[in-house]
């Protein structure tokens, strides 16, 4: 138990050290990326269980690197808040591994990559030092970049670069904002801040701070009109990637604005900035309604889902103008438990829409039809993560979005209330027509253009199309004595830790759900320190 | 009366402007590289320039850093060699080592994006973001 401090900087340190080891080993042996990104990835969720078991029982865990003072070292810090996070990232990226296994993308740069990101999203969790967030988010991008680029067209190296100029220039604006705060208080820990923000001499350049913190975390958590990047980045990363950054990279930054908000600036001094509920409150709403009209026109399945992504980040982020506009406890819990449940939720829905497009080659919401009867299992999972994404009981998606909704009309935030019961309606406007083509659309061969040929990434073994599409869901219903069986079951593109996971997260959505109140009560503590 | 009361203020006013553009004139520097580099981002068509834009972007905010440090009439702050060297006056230490993390940072960051235009240019063979559209459109 003496121990336990060490298991922040663990988290971080262990999966950027183990980077090193996909190539390093690579050079002897050939796939050993899954096996090394597995084992640590494991380890890292055990990690965050154990110091999940420490933070809610007995508060939270700082580590201070070096022994450096707080004033000017960096302390990793664990709290109620960020321990939750961390317990979703481990787990997406545990889970994620189920998928790309067979689904791909292979290679063990592919695995660096990826070892990488975990590391920097776990910084981005932990820190407790916001020079030291810059530099976490600045990991973070640099390997969604290389993820995203390593999709298979040259499209994805355009969409790369999209990011990566506007990632760039908002972690710069970031900064820009750090330099400002730090000009008026001559510190950059989170918890000194607290203090040493309402004291400042030059509330101006607070204010100005504040002000770029808030353009550069709109760019990185793609809030409308910010959010150009996110569509085709999202897209035109592989689909074994996009379960991955479309859960966890957003959700990271939209953590980090809110840790900004009730730790750092805190909600008082926010309440009292002129404009600052205001502005956040509009940046959120405003991306709600534009993320879901979007979503609505869109025929790629996984375009529409990187569009819904947008609005329901901007429900975050309009919680967060309630918590500072109306001092709401409920709306944090609210926000809190969605980008949680929307993390799993989009986790769940891209590995669907990869599994579907690794299988039928079906990208469009066309293509999805007769889903329903081919593939029950994924389409019924599919179904119930679309329904909680819409948020009807009793799934995650419904707890956050009663949270943030109970919190506006608390405090009488009724446009807020308003949008937040209007988005509802229009996410059920594209889940519908999802749901529509899958269950109520009977296939037609004709409509599938996409089908896919013999791929050249993996040698061609062209007939592995027409095997595994008849027979595939057979294998999930014998369960893995089929799968042993079969022995070459490497020809079938989709595997049965593949759709388990599909499930796994649908199952978790639901339970969730039910853990709703468990979770608001988690994070009491949290929410009675940052909110009197 | 009132007209010289206000002309007085005005006065106040620009001396204190100038005052402000002589002492802090690197803060001003500061944001004219920083407005460019954001020109260069959003209006050159050329996407290597685009990327030297966005270099030049961070640059600024690196110099903000350093010229914030700046105490006048300090020196480097480096430890002295004697065991007890008296009042020293040092410019301060952290942003310059805020600067030196953000400046490694900013190479990883150009270096990725270089790599990225450089697989571009391999499968589009063109540079310009306006050729680069049309080449798309047509596939």
């Amino acid at each position: 138990m003496s121990n336990i401090d060490l298991i922040p900087p663990l988290l971080i340190v262990a999966p950027i050290l183990a980077a090193t080891l996909p190539i390093a080993l690579g050079l002897r042996y050939d796939r050993t990326g899954w096996s090394v990104a597995t084992i640590t990835s494991t380890g890292l969720f055990a990690a965050a269980l154990a110091l999940a078991s420490v933070v809610y029982t007995s508060g939270e865990v700082i580590h201070t690197l070096g022994g450096y003072p707080r004033t000017y070292g960096i302390q990793l810090v664990a709290d109620e808040f960020s321990t939750l996070i961390v317990l979703l990232i481990t787990g997406v990226a545990a889970g994620v591994l189920a998928y790309t296994r067979r689904g791909g993308p292979r290679g063990n740069t592919f695995y660096t990559a990826y070892l990488l990101l975990v590391g920097g999203l776990l910084g981005i969790s932990l820190t407790g030092d916001v020079f030291n967030l810059f530099v976490f988010l600045e990991i973070t991008s640099i390997a969604t970049y290389a993820l995203v680029a390593s999709g298979d067209g040259p499209e994805s190296a355009v969409a790369a670069l999209k990011y990566l100029i506007l990632g760039t220039v908002a972690a710069s604006m970031y900064l820009l904002g750090v330099a400002f705060v730090f000009m008026a208080t001559g510190t950059l820990n989170m918890v000194e801040l607290s203090t040493a923000i309402p004291a400042a001499e030059r509330p101006v350049l607070i204010q100005t701070g504040f002000a770029f913190i808030v353009v550069g975390f709109a760019v990185k958590v793609a809030q409308w009109p910010l959010h150009t990047w996110q569509p085709s980045a999202y897209q035109q990363a592989p689909d074994g990637v996009t379960p991955l950054i479309a859960a966890l990279v957003s959700t990271a930054s939209a953590y980090a604005f809110g840790r900004l908000i009730v730790t750092v600036f805190e909600v008082d001094y926010l309440a009292a900035m002129p404009n600052a509920a205001a502005i956040v409150l509009t940046i959120g709403c405003v991306s709600v309604l534009a993320g879901t009209v979007l979503a609505v026109i869109q025929t790629e399945v996984k375009r529409m889902l990187a569009y819904s992504s947008v609005s329901q980040f901007g429900l975050v982020i309009a919680a967060y103008g309630v918590v500072i506009a109306g001092n709401s406890e409920t709306a944090l819990t609210g926000a809190v438990i969605h980008l949680v449940g929307h993390g799993l939720l989009k986790t769940g829905l891209f590995l669907g829409a990869a599994l579907v497009a690794a299988s039928y080659g079906a990208r469009t919401v066309d293509e999805y039809a007769g889903l329903a009867t081919d593939r029950p299992i994924v389409a019924g999972s599919m179904a119930v993560l679309l329904f909680s994404l819409v948020g009807i009981p009793p799934s995650i998606g419904f707890v956050g979005k009663w949270y943030i909704a109970l919190g506006a009309v608390e405090s009488q935030l009724w446009p807020v209330a308003a949008v937040i019961f209007l988005s509802t309606m229009l996410t059920l406007a594209y889940a519908a027509r999802l749901l529509e083509k899958m269950y109520f659309t009977p296939a037609t061969v004709v409509e599938r253009p996409h089908a896919r040929g013999p791929v050249a990434t993996d040698g061609g073994d062209a007939d592995r199309d027409d095997d595994s599409t008849p027979d595939s869901e057979v294998e999930i219903d014998d369960g893995r004595a089929a799968a042993g069986l079969r022995g070459g079951a490497a020809r079938n593109p989709v595997s049965v830790g593949m759709i388990a996971i599909v499930v796994v997260v649908a199952l978790g959505a639901v339970a969730l759900g039910f853990a709703g109140g468990a979770i608001a009560e988690l994070l009491e503590p949290f929410l009675t320190e940052v909110i009197n | 009366m009132v007209t010289a009361a206000v002309s007085a203020q005005q006065i106040e006013r620009w001396t204190t402007m100038i005052e402000l553009l002589t002492s802090r004139y690197t803060y001003v520097l500061m944001f004219v590289l920083l407005g460019i580099g954001l020109y260069m981002i959003i209006a050159s068509q050329n996407l290597v320039k685009k990327l030297i834009g966005v270099s030049l972007f961070q640059t600024s905010i690196f110099l903000f850093f350093v010229s914030m440090a700046y105490v006048e009439g300090g020196s480097a702050p480096i430890v002295p060699p004697e065991s007890n060297p008296g009042e020293l006056l040092v410019a301060s230490p952290l942003p310059q080592v805020i600067v030196l993390t953000a400046i490694v940072v900013g190479i990883a960051l150009t270096a990725v994006g270089l790599a990225l235009v450089i697989r571009i240019y391999s499968e589009y063979g063109t540079l310009r973001e306006d050729t680069l559209r049309e080449v798309r459109a047509d596939e």
